[in-house]
């Protein structure tokens, strides 16, 4: 088989082909790291490439997938992971978003602050990959911090959009999302705050998913707002995502909201039929906010999912309005509670002069932090204070709970909710410099399934006027498998994920 | 606006972040513009609603209180910006 038939097909069938032998896990690791140095000039998908050690993971997985083809090997050091998982994902090239810590690679988060930062542990997500027999490809551009929806706050500069280097490919994982879109990786991991994985997939094209909060340990992954990070992932098709969830999902003590489950494997549901299951409409969030091609486009992919036999049912989220404030008060005061670790004592960016203790803070700080990030720091800590807190803090929690309890009514009439991911496609770089509020708008139907702890996708629906725009899905707790068997249902009838950008450096398309 | 520049000072000092003189009308703008979209929460009845801190279905899991981490010191102050016999130096802060 044609190497580059298999680097752009499922991951299974990439996994399958290294597990048989038929190809080298160096061999795919070149080849990706090929692609992405002929491109990431261009793109700047990634903020550190480490072609050595890159390979001398997938030489290592290459020695095991020999071993065990030679009936040698049981399964990887690690006995973490249950054996179908072990080496589930051998030699199998992921990108990680600078965000999960990932010992002997260098882990900025896009901050200044950690530019020189090489992680003294492994994310509990990059411990899995690591059992499961991954190699890492590269750390991926974000936004610094993950704040932000158009990864133009990074400090190694902004990500561009492969569909129209013109435009930014979303945020904050954004590098993520245009890596794959790109084809300089097969998957890659992501975060989601407030719509971190969703907006960047919609806006470049590709399947991503923010599982469950609880599903994805946050261990060692460097913390913006606790109470709505969640890990997840990024590739072409719903069937890779399932893939990758086995791999990264699971119980891990060292994350005290870490759920134990027994769900078994978010593959269990794929190719099964969608007959009779009931797709809730928010129609609100089709109105007046909403880019008319990408109604279209998201009305089209609802009509869709009625011909493969899902039923339409409208429902009301009345409160999700109010999401964007809500989330706004909520975030930065987690993230100026968080971000006080970064004190230029322990680790991370230390000024060079100061006279005493606090101005060693206070100028570390604010040389270390970009402008987005101190804006949120400081919303938040004007938020906590004294005689704000109630106000903007309680009320905002209060607020939180009628937006929670909204889709816990929606879903007793309907199995899962589809809607748009954004209400416009990627916009130019510098378009919203002028006023930081009018991107915070971006993330309108994404925040309410962060603030309710959902699981939530985005996949490829079409185009508008070129630019890729996404379905988004949205499941009660703990139902991804039916999100990703609706996903993959509809993949199985559409071919917009098949859609590849023109003009890639090094890649063809 | 609904924040001064005093308040900015204010939360800049309570953030440990330094502001410079130039860069004060400029966040005073960008964080009222911020408040005036959190100003809307304000209007809604949340009468008798319990804040929502956290998602979780369940109860946050409590562990024994043990010491479960290994002595990784040397690894971690490796990526401290001035450290000494073990420890972390900082400019003084008792006379």
């Amino acid at each position: 088989m044609n190497l580059d038939t298999l680097l752009d097909g499922p991951l299974r069938g990439l996994a399958g082909a290294l597990a048989r032998r038929e190809v080298q896990a160096a061999e795919v690791a070149r080849a990706y790291l090929d692609r992405i140095a002929a491109a990431n000039a261009l793109l700047n998908c990634f903020i550190t490439v480490d072609r050595e050690r890159s390979l001398h993971e997938a030489e290592a997985a290459d020695r095991w997938l020999d071993a065990r083809a030679a009936g040698g090997a049981d399964a990887p050091a690690s006995t973490l992971l249950p054996p179908q998982l072990s080496g589930l994902l051998a030699g199998v090239p992921v990108a990680h978003k600078d965000i999960f810590c990932a010992e002997g690679w260098r882990t900025t988060c896009g901050s200044r602050m950690l530019e020189n930062f090489v992680a003294p542990y492994d994310a509990h997500v990059i411990t899995r990959f690591r059992a499961a027999g991954a190699v890492t490809l590269g750390r991926a551009n974000m936004d610094e911090f993950a704040m932000g929806s158009s990864n133009e706050n990074s400090w190694f500069g902004p990500v561009r959009n492969p569909w129209d280097t013109s435009r930014v490919p979303g945020g904050s994982s954004g590098g993520s999302a245009a890596a794959v879109a790109a084809g300089l990786a097969p998957a890659a991991t992501g975060t989601d705050t407030g719509g971190s994985i969703r907006q960047p997939a919609a806006w470049c094209g590709v399947s991503g998913i923010k599982p469950t909060y609880g599903r994805v340990s946050r261990y060692g992954m460097i913390a913006f707002a606790s109470s709505l990070d969640q890990g997840g992932a990024f590739a072409r098709r719903a069937e890779d995502l399932a893939l990758l969830l086995d791999v990264m999902a699971g119980h891990d003590a060292r994350d005290a909201t870490s759920a134990v489950r027994q769900d078994g494997s978010f593959t269990g549901l794929l190719g099964q039929d969608l007959t009779g299951l009931r797709v809730g409409v928010p129609r609100d969030w089709f109105g007046s906010g909403l880019a008319a091609g990408i109604g279209t486009a998201v009305q089209a992919a609802l009509e869709q999912l009625q011909r493969q036999g899902c039923v339409l049912v409208d429902i009301d989220l009345p409160a999700s309005r109010h999401a964007i404030p809500a989330y706004y008060v909520i975030a930065p005061a987690e993230c100026s509670s968080n971000l006080s670790r970064f004190d230029g004592v322990r680790f991370g960016h230390r000024a060079a002069g100061y006279r005493d203790l606090t101005e060693l803070y206070e100028r570390s700080r604010a040389e270390g932090f970009g402008a987005e990030v101190k804006r949120r720091i400081l919303i938040g800590s004007y938020v906590l204070s004294h005689g704000y807190y109630d106000a903007y803090y309680l009320q905002a929690q209060k607020v939180r709970r009628l937006i929670a309890d909204d889709f816990t009514r929606a879903f007793a009439s309907c199995d899962l909710i589809a809607g748009p991911v954004t209400p416009t496609s990627a916009f130019r770089l510098g378009a919203c410099n002028e006023d930081p509020v009018q991107m915070y708008l971006e993330d309108m139907y994404t925040i309410p399934v962060n603030l309710a702890g959902l699981p939530g996708m985005s996949i490829p629906a079409g185009f508008d006027n070129g630019l890729p725009v996404g379905l988004q899905l949205i499941g009660p707790w703990w139902q991804e498998a039916r999100l990703l068997q609706v996903a993959h249902a509809y993949q199985q009838h559409t071919d917009w994920h098949r859609a590849r950008p023109a003009g890639v450096p090094g890649v063809s398309a | 606006m609904s924040l001064s520049e005093d308040d900015v000072r204010r939360v800049a000092r309570l953030s440990r972040l330094a502001v410079s003189a130039d860069e004060l009308p400029r966040l005073q703008q960008d964080l009222s513009r911020i408040l005036d979209l959190a100003a809307e929460l304000k209007a809604i009845d949340t009468q008798g609603v319990a804040p929502m801190a956290h998602p979780g279905a369940d109860a946050v899991a409590l562990r024994p209180d043990v010491v479960t981490e290994s002595n990784r010191r040397d690894a971690y102050q490796a990526v401290a910006p001035q450290v000494e016999d073990g420890l972390y130096l900082v400019p003084k802060v008792i006379e």
